[in-house]
């Protein structure tokens, strides 16, 4: 058994920027990293980001990465990172079990930060089990991490603003996107991503959704129709898109795993995609030192998963005893940009999800 | 055979790479270091990693960063490998799997 002052499971933008705040104040911190590589989804997001100065505008996800990593050097706490190091249990004394790199540890962490991110959902449709049905994240990482391409023509399921990055990053990538669909009746990502591929001659369909994936090994065509006002399929208004890959981008739920297991209180809000852990204004859930960040808090963008993250790591940090002054005065201005982040007329469902998870809004 | 790596882009380069052998199901592919056994495989053409233990449909990748299981293959011997988080390694013995695997 290992005792740590703070563990950090994850090392996403959350993961790495509690890392960066909790070691700046003079904690000694672990973090366990399931994948090969430190960043998390940052390592495929070839687009640059929004936001301001301070979650890095206008830097590109993959840049954003290693900026973050290489800021944990030589800070006051010592910052160890394992990667393939996967968190497996989470006791109720507290105790966590992981396999690092083949071997099976136990930790006893003073205070840990969850930061485990989260998975693509899926949707129901006939075929949807066919090779060729990929996540629209899945075709980010084929694309962009291993320079692989997914297919030649691809059928978007999803506007949002993965659906529409991605549909560009098909096309940067010299692969044809046939149309992206959505089923709302209009794009929910932003509207400048909307028009980058809609100029690119990509046709944008709302009220639209996919039937039937079609082939014997693996997509070969999809069959699609309109919707309604009540959501039903409008008759005769079928459609067949000869494509090889349909790409689903219908969103994401928190990888909440480990804190069911840690026995956290936890509450179903849909605008925060599923099940999410309660918590306070410092990130910590209803287990002390427990604390949580990023997209296992509910599902947001990395902007903010990486100010969350600051301000656990700070909050951890604090209830190690590392008080400064300077910890106090971050954290209010981590609350403010958190603030920022969520204040536009975009961002109406996130705040109320956040007002009944008990975050601050 | 790589007609699916991607060669020029506005924004990535890609390296090169070593060539990395690995069999599949008996056949001989090339991959790159830096591939994960599902991206070389994908970048070889091959799209069905396994087939459904009980519909016996075939199965590919879904999520790509080790989230789901869709991708669960045999290598070297060892079953339910998520191959898509499995970096590749020269000689490897990969192959598709049609049950729920029998551990070695």
């Amino acid at each position: 058994m290992i005792s740590v002052p703070l563990l950090i499971i994850g090392a996403g933008p959350a993961g790495l920027c509690a890392a960066y705040r909790a070691a700046e104040a003079g904690v000694d911190v672990l973090i366990l990293e399931r994948a090969q590589k430190l960043g998390g989804q940052l390592v495929k997001q070839t687009h640059k980001f929004f936001g301001s100065e301070k979650q890095f505008a206008s830097t590109r996800g993959i840049e954003i990465a290693k900026i973050l990593t290489d800021r944990l050097e030589g800070l006051p706490g010592r910052v160890e990172l394992q990667t393939d190091a996967t968190v497996l249990g989470f006791y109720e004394d507290g105790v966590v079990t992981a396999e690092v790199r083949g071997k099976f540890m136990k930790y006893h962490p003073e205070c840990c930060i969850v930061a485990t991110g989260a998975s693509e959902k899926t949707l129901a449709f006939a075929g949807n089990d066919l090779p060729g049905v990929y996540g629209a994240g899945a075709v980010q990482t084929l694309m962009n991490e291993y320079g692989v391409r997914p297919g030649n023509r691809v059928l978007m399921i999803g506007a949002g603003n993965i659906g529409l990055i991605v549909s560009y990053q098909l096309l940067q990538a010299g692969v044809k996107v046939a149309a992206v669909l959505d089923a709302a009746d209009e794009i929910g990502g932003y509207l400048v991503h909307a028009s980058k591929i809609r100029r690119a001659g990509v046709p944008i369909l709302t009220r639209h959704t996919v039937e039937r994936a079609y082939g014997d090994e693996r997509v070969e065509h999809a069959i699609i129709h309109a919707l309604d006002d009540e959501w039903r399929k409008i008759p005769g208004s079928e459609q067949q898109f000869d494509v090889d890959v349909i790409c689903v981008a219908v969103g994401l739920s928190p990888l909440t795993d480990l804190l069911w297991q840690a026995g956290v209180d936890m509450k179903y809000i849909g605008a925060l995609g599923g099940y999410v852990p309660l918590r306070d204004a410092d990130m910590m859930t209803s287990v002390k030192g427990l604390y949580i960040a990023g997209d296992v808090a509910g599902i947001e963008e990395a902007s903010s998963a990486m100010v969350e993250g600051e301000i656990a790591g700070i909050a951890a940090a604090l209830r190690l005893g590392f008080i400064t002054e300077k910890n106090e005065i971050l954290k209010k201005d981590c609350l403010n940009q958190l603030r920022q982040l969520r204040a536009g007329p975009g961002s109406e469902k996130i705040r109320t999800g956040m007002a009944l998870a008990g975050a601050y809004v | 055979m790589d007609s699916n790596r991607i060669l020029e882009h506005p924004i990535l380069e890609f390296n090169e790479g070593d060539d990395l052998p690995f069999s599949f199901d008996g056949r001989e592919l090339m991959g790159k270091t830096g591939d994960t056994v599902a991206s070389a495989l994908h970048a070889a053409g091959v799209h069905v990693l396994g087939h459904h233990f009980k519909t016996g449909r075939p199965r590919g990748f879904y999520c790509a960063i080790g989230n789901c299981s869709s991708c669960l293959m045999i290598v070297n011997g060892v079953p339910n490998v998520r191959v898509c988080v499995e970096p590749l390694q020269a000689g490897m013995v990969v192959c598709s799997q049609d049950d729920r695997g029998i551990l070695p």
